[in-house]
């Protein structure tokens, strides 16, 4: 074992020391030290990065500070609002008849409405082999041979890059691209019931791709500037037309999404080229933008980096936010040139736990808190607000909170002949309704929350979370089913008004009524982990306050999406992530239309109400406004008092980060954050160099215990030797 | 010789195509392709047309094993279970259903792998085979007592227990190495220490006590005794003979695992968060990606009869005596 | 009641009912009861079977399932039964069961050990750490009173130690007497100088050791959280003790399933020879060139999709968690049968060639006949020894695999999923070391006393095969 010390571990030991100065622990490389460089993870691989395809929120963590879409929102005004990015105004709807004549947006004769966008000019890309011209000005890299790729492993073995501006014919190719047979959009489904003539152009691209197929030519590059998009039109270089069929005044919030992103079509040709694919030279790995950052290295089993564009034309720092930013210190840098960060490194972190100790020691910049660091992070005031602790505190540890987009809630399936409400029979139906009511008072959120998100969320009323335009704040907002109003805070019902309902939908203490069985319900989870254990024991306590017994059937994700598909679970845990700030968003997963099990689509819990269905169409397509408000009131109470879901509660944000870092603040919309945060990497070197003093007296004890373990053999061995020597 | 080298390969073939079977259907029991096709898809607004053309796109809308549709020997052929093994066969892994190619992935990934498992193997090898000497240089005393009862009672410790704790102290406490993480050339030592230091730690006490029962066998024998009776010093019966000769059945033993050693450690490189090919497979099962999961599988498989073939050349290497044929 | 018969207690039974008749059987041959008699000289031996026995008799405890009826209530008549399943042990520990706390608290405290905002008598608020529920309620002033509490407990309990002490002594000591034909007071003296050959002081020591552990620990549970309480609050003592049974029969059933196909087609595949042979050889390669982990979580997925399929085969959660664990149990068995299938086949190859088989042969008797009668009872050995070496294996085993998460079912309480939860704590501030510590200790010893048990049988019975490296321990990917 000693030889095993001076042997291995010494040599092992000076290496390590010798790397990386006064801190042992530092996970970067050394040269990285004092760089202008923001430390993030991303847990999550990102599996798609072209804009067609992306729709996770991790992924556009790296593809929102890349792509540009026209629009954005408004990086500190809250209620959100849209703001040009690359466009030169937020284009406003121009409303036409079936005729195509001009109307008035309130016509009763309005067909179709058209979006004008213009872009600015100037803005250039990023650096890229695709748009590298040789001197006589042809494209360099578009004719390539495979023996030209030989060499070739990524986009840095290229010897030359080029640029070139943004025109509105990338804007249009990319909307085209949302059809392409070769690729799957999550939004095409939804995108060609409103964009004029989509549907038919996806039919047209199919034909084509059969006849190349048919040639034998699979694979090859499909030009889609060759084939006309009846609704969409480039009017000239910096300006494009988008019909829209009918009104759909949430249309603008697609354009600020990277659905609607630029793609240059010498980019799409270039990645086209055979060999390309098989050396996994991808745009779905690579892409390329105008934005402030470009993907420099993509290895998403280790690391991403992000590196500032030379070409970016630098936005300015917005100059007007909320109240409060001023106060905060939002604004210090308003109007200066962004972004402020050179380069941006995310490290693969699987798991919370080391995420959670490297954000501790200061390797990372900012970090999401995990239930179990709550107490230690945070502490709740008296009147409810939460603050970093004292400990966080002294290490300059800043807390940001905001409320999500979000909403959580359990669904009841309207399918199911115990908790639905399809019965036949109206009495049936009413005894149902009751059955859900009770548990929806019976189901206590408040604690839910307290007990596993540490207070991290707002017990929900309604589909719609704060923030968002038709929720009523007060007396008048509260789930009047579910809550009294008491002392200017709702007041879950006490339990035995659950109990009674309970008692009148024919199940008195939890036993049916007729035969005298014990109720049984069945609750279908995705949690089926090691951790869940403590989740489920809470779900069975809640039903057994109603002595109702619960069986909880864990299954993996996909048999549980499939029992959800076939409308075959009874209750079940279920969430909704928004796409825009506007209520459609919610609303729209209750209409019958939106049916899991008969369409395939969103409303999950298979709701149907004839009244509901008729006041959405309505709402649907309203400007926000008193009318549009009153009708979301009514939609509530029928909600509320059917009782579809119970409605959960909306998390709540609670993000971390160090001194070091200035303009965080968190936005539910946009992804496209990293260009308006500033670093202080002088401080975050110190600092570091504080909190990661190595311990020594281990390594002493080590080596002390080991010589002692070593001891009693070498005494045997001399003891041997002596022994030998005498005889 | 060289026919029997041909023949075991032979044999690997019937081994690998049962292999390919098996997690086929173990895998398409658990999973339909339209499962993995909305698994890849993601959760919003998936229509079941988008599924279809997933499915055609990654040729997943044929039969299983048998195509009723089809003629003749296009039946069996024309199914996912043959177009998809046969390409394994020339080492053509094909694209995992992310679309990443995972041939690639795999080289990637395959040098991480051997950083901790090659110095685990060395080094584990290295300390157990000393300390098992030291005991049986010491057998019958308090000492080896003392030792095996260590050794027992190391290897009642959940090697979980190794990592948490190591973790925990070294990395969290006292600040010694990074928590997690890893990266290339000289820099990954500051890495890899820690996950190679527990995991020989962890692999003590089992190998060690097989070791040591090789010794004490060894040292029973009748040309010890002999060596012993011209006089020799016990070290040099030990050393000069048990050593050498012990090592056969030593290296014999371990040469099984070599090949292994690419595949890399779950539990090691997923606490670590090292990206080798261990926590590629833990991955895979997790967003259940057949594709790569079944390269995998037919890679470790191939590594084993490798190991297998390897054991049996080694044999003749070491012992003249033993023909193969 | 109902009592409840889950699929693992039925093998549980019977694999107690085969150890049954295995004794008899055994204590008929005195050849046999040779080998048995070394093993009960052996001190670590019979004291690691002691420690092993307490195990299995919590275990056993923890397989009587049965669901309570419901009570009569609001004149409704009782009725139907609950669809909670609940054990002999749990009806035992229900105190430990149902005080549960909010969420955490360290071992015989007092107070929660997260901080928690309540309001004071005068109306205003504050951050403080909230006396339990249950834990050390019965004192007035925590602060003042807690020391002397628990030191008077622990007197309580050593006292209880003490007294039950002598009455296990004496049984003993009575059987002794008996087996011997002498007086008590001779064979008591016997014992105590160590001169039996049985080694009933260790027996004797390693009980007198455990009970001065379990009578403060009894005494102490009567008021407080001995081993402190989890994140919702449940008692982690109650936890490690429903764990054992987990591990036990991860442990046991694994290796009873696995045995008649190890045995039957290793005996088959080297008496036989011919295509025989090379199926089984085929079969076995097969199956050990898939990596384990992979093979394992490949079947686990499978089960549990076909458990999720038909949920209307389980009346209750136990029972389908229940057969989550029975297929875990299957599953370890399949990839782990091949290791010994190939030493029997070995050891079959070289009994083939001996006298008496060729005799056998000789007098025309049938194959079956011949492996049956002959073979078998000769490689016996081979498989107790494969059986105990297994079981510490298996354990360890169960523990990776549930980190993984193809282990367990997570309703289950296992080592494996307390360890992972545990895992969590770690990272908390202050650290949460008191379920890990649990889990750790009752862990090691089991396995611990489970390995020296092996040890000494293995010793007993064949110290050719000492070398052999467990099949299992394959399956501890970290090592």
């Amino acid at each position: 074992m000693r030889e095993l010390a001076i042997h291995v571990l010494l040599p092992t030991l000076a290496l390590v020391l010798g790397g990386c100065g006064e801190v042992w622990n530092n996970p970067y490389p050394v040269q990285e030290g004092g760089g202008n460089i923001l430390y993030s993870a991303f847990t999550e691989r990102p599996k798609h990065l072209d804009p067609v395809q992306s729709y996770s929120e991790d992924e556009s963590e790296f593809n929102s500070q890349i792509y540009e879409p026209p629009l954005q929102y408004h990086y500190l005004k809250r209620p959100y609002e849209l703001v040009p990015m690359t466009a030169e105004a937020v284009p406003r709807p121009r409303y036409e008849d079936a005729a195509g004549r001009t109307v008035a947006a309130d016509s009763r004769r309005v067909a179709f409405s058209v979006y004008e966008i213009r872009i600015r000019p100037g803005i250039r890309y990023q650096p890229h082999p695709a748009f590298a011209r040789d001197e006589a000005g042809r494209l360099r890299y578009h004719d390539l041979k495979r023996e030209d790729l030989a060499k070739i492993h990524s986009l840095r073995d290229f010897p030359h890059a080029g640029t070139r501006e943004l025109v509105a014919a990338d804007y249009v190719y990319q909307i085209k691209r949302l059809a392409h047979p070769r690729l799957h959009s999550p939004v095409f489904g939804l995108m060609s019931e409103y964009l004029v003539g989509l549907k038919a152009f996806a039919e047209r691209l199919k034909v084509e791709e059969a006849k190349l197929v048919a040639a034998g030519r699979k694979g090859v590059w499909l030009d889609l500037t060759q084939f006309p998009l009846a609704g969409v039109e480039i009017i000239d270089t910096h300006s494009y037309r988008i019909r829209i069929k009918g009104r759909y005044p949430q249309f603008a919030y697609w354009l600020a999404m990277n659905f609607f992103a630029p793609v240059p079509v010498e980019v799409d040709r270039f990645f086209a080229q055979a060999g390309m694919a098989e050396r996994n030279l991808t745009l779905d790995w690579y892409p390329v933008g105008s934005g402030p950052y470009m993907l420099t290295e993509n290895n998403p089993n280790a690391r991403m980096v992000l590196e500032r564009n030379p070409n970016y034309r630098g936005e300015s720092y917005p100059d007007r936010g909320e109240e409060t930013d001023a106060v905060d210190g939002l604004l210090s840098d308003a109007g200066k040139r962004m972004p402020f960060i050179d380069k941006v490194v995310f490290s693969r972190e699987r798991e919370g736990i080391p995420y959670w100790n490297k954000f501790l020691q200061g390797y990372y910049d900012f970090s999401g808190i995990s239930s179990d660091s709550f107490d230690q992070a945070v502490r709740v005031s008296v009147e409810g607000e939460a603050s970093v602790s004292p400990e966080m505190t002294a290490r300059g540890i800043k807390l940001e909170t905001s409320v999500g987009t979000a909403t959580r809630y359990f669904a009841f399936n309207w399918l199911d002949p115990v908790v639905g409400g399809g019965q036949a029979d109206a009495a049936a139906r009413e005894r149902a309704r009751k059955l859900r009511q009770a548990i929806a008072i019976a189901l206590d959120w408040e604690e839910f929350i307290s007990i596993f998100a540490n207070g991290r969320g707002i017990p929900a009323q309604g589909p719609i979370p704060p923030g968002i335009f038709g929720i009523k704040p007060g007396a008048d907002g509260i789930n009047r089913v579910v809550y009294d109003w008491k002392d200017g805070v709702p007041l879950r019902k006490p339990i035995e008004a659950a109990k009674k309902l309970l008692a009148e939908a024919g199940y008195p203490d939890g036993r049916d009524a007729n035969s005298g069985q014990p109720l049984v319900l069945y609750l279908d989870t995705t949690d089926r982990g090691p951790g869940d254990k403590p989740r489920l024991d809470w779900y069975r306590k809640q039903f057994a306050k109603l002595s109702i017994q619960l069986e909880i059937r864990g299954t993996d994700y996909n048999r549980f999406q499939e029992k959800v598909r076939k409308g075959a679970a009874q209750i079940f845990v279920w969430g909704w992530n928004a796409d825009y700030p506007d209520p459609e968003n919610f609303l729209f997963l209750f209409h019958s239309a939106q049916s899991r099990a008969k369409f395939q689509g969103e409303n999950a819990a298979n709701y149907a109400n004839p009244e509901y269905d008729r006041l959405f169409e309505q709402v649907k397509h309203m400007e926000n406004g008193p009318p549009r408000q009153a009708l979301i009131d009514r939609m509530m109470a029928i909600l509320q008092e059917d009782a579809p879901w119970s409605f959960g509660f909306h998390p709540k944000d609670y993000s971390l980060h160090h001194g070091w870092v200035a303009n965080l603040k968190p936005n539910h919309m946009a992804r496209n954050g990293l260009k308006y945060q500033r670093i202080d990497a002088a401080q975050r070197e110190r600092l570091r160099a504080e909190w990661n003093r190595p311990v020594l007296w281990p390594l002493g004890l080590l080596a002390m215990v080991l010589a002692a373990s070593a001891a009693p053999a070498v005494i045997g061995w001399r003891r041997r030797e002596r022994a030998k020597g005498r005889a | 010789m060289l026919a029997y080298i041909v023949r075991r390969l032979l044999y690997a073939i019937p081994i690998l195509v049962g292999v390919n079977l098996l997690t086929f259907t173990l895998f398409f029991v658990v999973n339909t392709p339209d499962d993995m096709a909305r698994m890849q898809l993601g959760i919003k607004r998936v229509t079941p047309e988008a599924i279809d053309k997933w499915k055609a796109e990654r040729g997943y809308d044929k039969p299983l094993l048998f195509n009723g549709a089809a003629d003749g020997g296009a039946k069996l052929t024309r199914t996912i279970f043959f177009e998809k093994s046969v390409r394994l066969f020339v080492l053509d892994f094909g694209r995992a259903d992310d679309g990443r190619d995972i041939g690639h992935e795999i080289k990637t990934r395959m040098g991480p792998s051997l950083a901790i498992a090659v110095p685990v193997f060395v080094l584990g090898l290295f300390v157990t085979v000393s300390f098992a000497l030291m005991l049986a240089f010491f057998r019958a005393t308090y000492l080896d007592f003392w030792g095996v009862v260590a050794c027992v009672a190391m290897m009642s410790i959940s090697s979980l227990f190794y990592i948490i704790g190591g973790q925990y102290l070294v990395s969290k406490v006292w600040h010694l190495v990074p928590i997690s993480g890893y990266a290339g050339g000289l820099d990954a030592a500051r890495f890899l220490l820690l996950p190679v230091i527990i995991s020989v730690v962890a692999g003590i006490g089992s190998s060690t006590r097989w070791y040591r029962t090789i010794f004490l066998e060894e040292i029973g024998k009748d040309y010890v005794r002999t060596a012993r009776a011209k006089g020799l010093s016990e070290q040099a019966v030990l050393f000069r003979h048990v050593l050498r000769n012990a090592m056969i059945p030593i290296l014999t033993g371990v040469v099984v695992v070599i090949p292994l050693l690419f595949m890399g450690s779950l539990l090691v490189e997923s606490f670590f968060g090292i990206p080798g090919l261990g926590s590629y497979t833990i991955d895979a099962i997790n967003a259940q990606d057949f594709a790569v999961v079944r390269s995998m599988v037919f890679i470790g498989s191939v590594l084993y009869i490798a190991g297998l073939l390897l054991t049996d050349l080694s044999y003749t290497l070491v012992d003249p005596r033993v023909r193969l044929q | 009641m109902m009592p409840v018969l889950l699929w693992t207690d039925l093998l549980v039974f019977l694999l107690i009912a085969c150890g049954i008749g295995a004794g008899a059987y055994v204590s008929r041959r005195e050849y046999l009861l040779a080998s048995w008699r070394r093993v009960g000289e052996s001190r670590a031996g019979m004291a690691s079977l002691t420690l092993l026995l307490a195990f299995v008799a919590v275990g056993l405890l923890d397989s009587l399932h049965y669901r309570p009826r419901l009570e009569a209530a609001n004149g409704q008549p009782a009725g139907g039964y609950g669809s909670e399943v609940r054990s002999a042990l749990d009806a035992l520990l229900l105190p430990l069961k149902t005080r549960t706390e909010k969420t955490y608290s360290a071992p015989l405290a007092t107070h929660l050990y997260a901080k928690e905002t309540v309001e004071l008598a005068d109306g205003s608020q504050a951050r403080v750490f909230p006396r339990l529920k249950h834990g050390g309620a019965h004192l007035e002033d925590a602060e003042a009173e807690w020391s002397r509490d628990v030191v008077l407990r622990i007197l309580r309990g050593l006292a209880l130690a003490v007294l039950a002490g002598p009455t296990f002594a004496a049984l003993a000591v009575l059987a002794a007497a008996r087996r011997w034909g002498m007086n008590w007071q001779a064979a008591w003296r016997r014992i105590r100088r160590g001169e039996s050959r049985f080694a009933w002081d260790a027996v004797l020591l390693t009980l007198a050791a455990l009970l001065l552990l379990v009578g403060p620990a009894i005494s102490l549970a009567g008021g407080y959280h001995v081993f402190g309480t989890d994140k919702v609050g449940q008692d982690v003592l109650y936890l490690t003790l429903k764990s054992i049974r987990t591990g036990l029969v991860i442990g046991t059933i694994t290796t009873l399933a696995m045995l008649p196909f190890a045995v039957a087609l290793g005996i088959a595949a080297g008496y036989l020879g011919g295509w025989v042979d090379d199926l089984i050889q085929y079969l076995y390669t097969t199956l050990n060139s898939i990596p384990g982990v992979l093979l394992i979580a490949a079947s686990v997925l499978m089960v549990q999709v076909l458990i999720d399929t038909h949920p209307a085969w389980f009346a209750t959660a136990a029972q389908r968690a229940d057969a989550r664990l029975l297929a875990l149990c299957l599953i370890l068995g399949v990839t782990s049968w091949t290791g010994l299938c190939r030493l029997l086949r070995a050891e079959t190859l070289k009994l083939r060639e001996l006298e008496y088989v060729q005799a056998a042969q000789a007098f025309g008797a049938s194959a079956a006949r011949i492996m049956g009668r002959h073979v078998l009872p000769n490689v016996m050995h081979i498989v107790l020894i494969a059986v105990v070496m297994d079981f510490s294996g298996l354990v360890l085993a169960e523990a990776v695999l549930s980190y993984i998460g193809i282990g367990v079912d997570p309703s289950t309480i296992s080592f494996g999923t307390m360890i992972n939860t545990a895992r969590l704590e770690l990272a908390r501030e202050p650290v949460v070391w008191w379920s890990l510590l649990a889990a750790f200790v009752f862990m090691f010893v089991l396995v611990l006393a489970a390995n020296l048990f092996s040890d000494t049988v293995r010793d007993a019975f064949d110290p050719r095969v000492a070398g052999r490296r467990s099949a299992s321990s394959a399956q501890e990917p970290a090592a």
